[in-house]
């Protein structure tokens, strides 16, 4: 499954934030949007899971939900939303209630996604004490558990450190290697986007356009730190990006 | 510091100015003034300096505790006062919190009661009480309904405030994951709203044992409020301060039931 937008625009009143987004996440790939801060990108992550509704445009959802699917486009977000009453079991466990399921078949549903994200041993543990690293593997785990046929990740790293960020990056590869998922990946930060994506989109600020979208052929596995390729990928994106960051540094903040 | 012990050659530690005003518990201070003025009073009593009129011997007030424990009398005030709180105040909050998720959760239901609570919440609640014996009877159908009523629009200030306080985000999150609207509610606002909930609790039993005492002081034959109303309008002060006591030990364990059921229910914070 995969997702289209045709001709989205979005506007709060008379900010226009959104301008004529057409673009095609395709499946089994990472897509990266990338931006300076007030360039739409989160919203346009909202529009695209429905959480918000845009003036103009269309989202498209093409193709069928993958078997056993239980929300085919699920969210991962910056600050976790975990619910603090809830150990990671119960986090988890709290997005299949819904359905129906068989316990046996919810429980197997548990064991295997934390499992997947190495989190097994803190089954019983509440949010508060684990550190933000670990909340985000519960959240990721809570995303993996309803088999979702798209990942909208709203800068799912931007609330942690840099070397939390690292260990994160290496695991949401090491999950795509393992069972390769559709992922649509706000960012604002650049080495995450050359790191996990496999289309960059970049995005130019009020409103957001499209600015350019770049490929990265490298695959996901044997991209590593350093590398004079990527590394020229990140500069060009910086190229692109730098004015537009200057801008949005300088500008004053508009009512939202 | 001054500037003549500042010297390159001479270090001199930094000096500590931190600490941030914290305060730490020290029990036997509390206990220690508790134990110091009951002695004073007593010393004051027995010498003379505090006239019979002023004050009861602490002593005596003791003695006339321990003779209404052993007369039985004690329990049967307590028992029937206890009943009036546990019914007047559990429908009082059980009402409370049902309107105040119910106002927390639509827009309509908002709209449409928060003027009338707001319109009820300053009404002293026992300049009701002639009314209550109109509209429920000079038995305990007034009781019930005066602790009743002084219960809940506290309880729905506090519920529908703690529900509009419940963190968005994982609201939003509910919805994107499709929970259905029930579960949003039970399993996400309601368990949010908790901390709100219990802390106006803190609240409403107190108002509650405040209204108790007034409803038992018309109309009342048991009950510690009666019991004080008696020992008051005779003079008595022995008995005055012996049922003043027994309501601040009622307000204590309330207030320590409350805590306990803060630490059960609130593990996760």
């Amino acid at each position: 499954m995969r997702i289209s937008t045709r001709g989205v625009s979005h506007a709060y009143g008379s900010l226009a934030v959104l301008e004529d987004i057409s673009l095609d996440f395709p499946s089994q790939q990472i897509s990266c949007l990338i931006g300076p801060s007030g360039c739409g990108k989160s919203t346009a992550l909202r529009i695209i899971g429905g959480l918000e509704q845009a003036t103009q445009g269309q989202v498209l959802q093409v193709g069928e939900p993958p078997n056993g699917c239980l929300n085919p486009i699920t969210y991962i977000f910056q600050d976790f939303a975990l619910l603090p009453w809830r150990d990671v079991w119960g986090n988890v466990s709290l997005v299949l209630e819904d359905h129906g399921l068989d316990q046996a078949i919810a429980d197997r549903i548990i064991q295997d996604v934390l499992a997947r994200t190495n989190l097994t041993d803190f089954a019983h543990t509440l949010p508060r004490q684990l550190s933000g690293g670990m909340k985000q593997r519960v959240a990721i785990a809570r995303a993996l558990a309803v088999n979702p046929g798209v990942m909208l990740m709203d800068e799912p790293l931007s609330a942690l450190d840099s070397q939390t960020r690292e260990l994160l990056m290496d695991d949401l590869v090491s999950l795509w290697l393992r069972q390769p998922f559709t992922a649509i990946y706000v960012t604002h930060n650049l080495s995450e986007a050359v790191r996990l994506g496999h289309q960059i989109v970049v995005l130019s600020r009020h409103p957001g356009r499209v600015r350019e979208i770049i490929t990265v052929e490298q695959p996901l596995g044997e991209r590593e730190p350093g590398d004079p390729q990527l590394e020229s990928i990140a500069r060009h994106l910086w190229r692109l990006l730098r004015e537009e960051a200057v801008a949005a540094d300088r500008a004053t903040i508009h009512a939202a | 510091m001054p500037p003549e012990n500042v010297s390159p050659e001479q270090p001199s530690p930094v000096r500590f100015r931190g600490g941030g005003f914290t305060t730490s518990p020290k029990l036997w201070m509390s206990g220690l003034v508790l134990v110091g003025v009951l002695l004073l009073v007593e010393w004051g009593t027995q010498a003379g300096w505090i006239s019979a009129l002023t004050l009861p011997k602490p002593s005596d007030v003791a003695l006339t505790l321990l003779e209404l424990a052993e007369s039985g009398l004690l329990w049967k005030h307590l028992e029937v006062s206890l009943v009036r709180l546990c019914v007047g105040a559990a429908l009082g909050i059980g009402f409370g919190v049902a309107v105040g998720v119910l106002i927390g959760l639509f827009s309509m239901v908002r709209a449409g009661l928060l003027p009338l609570v707001a319109a009820i919440f300053p009404i002293p609640k026992i300049a009701l009480l002639p009314l209550f014996v109109i509209w429920f009877g000079i038995d305990e159908g007034s009781k019930y309904a005066l602790i009743a009523f002084g219960t809940f629009t506290p309880m729905v200030v506090a519920t529908y405030s703690a529900v509009d306080n419940v963190e968005r985000n994982l609201i939003r999150m509910g919805q994107s994951f499709g929970l259905r609207w029930h579960s949003i509610v039970w399993k996400i606002v309601v368990p949010g709203a908790m901390p709100g909930i219990l802390s106006g609790t803190r609240i409403a039993m107190a108002i509650a044992i405040i209204l108790l005492v007034a409803a038992e002081m018309l109309g009342a034959e048991y009950g510690i409020g009666a019991y004080v109303l008696e020992a008051g309008s005779l003079y008595d002060l022995d008995r005055l301060f012996a049922g003043v006591l027994i309501l601040s030990a009622l307000g204590l364990l309330t207030s320590g039931l409350i805590a306990k059921a803060e630490q059960v229910v609130l593990r996760w914070r």
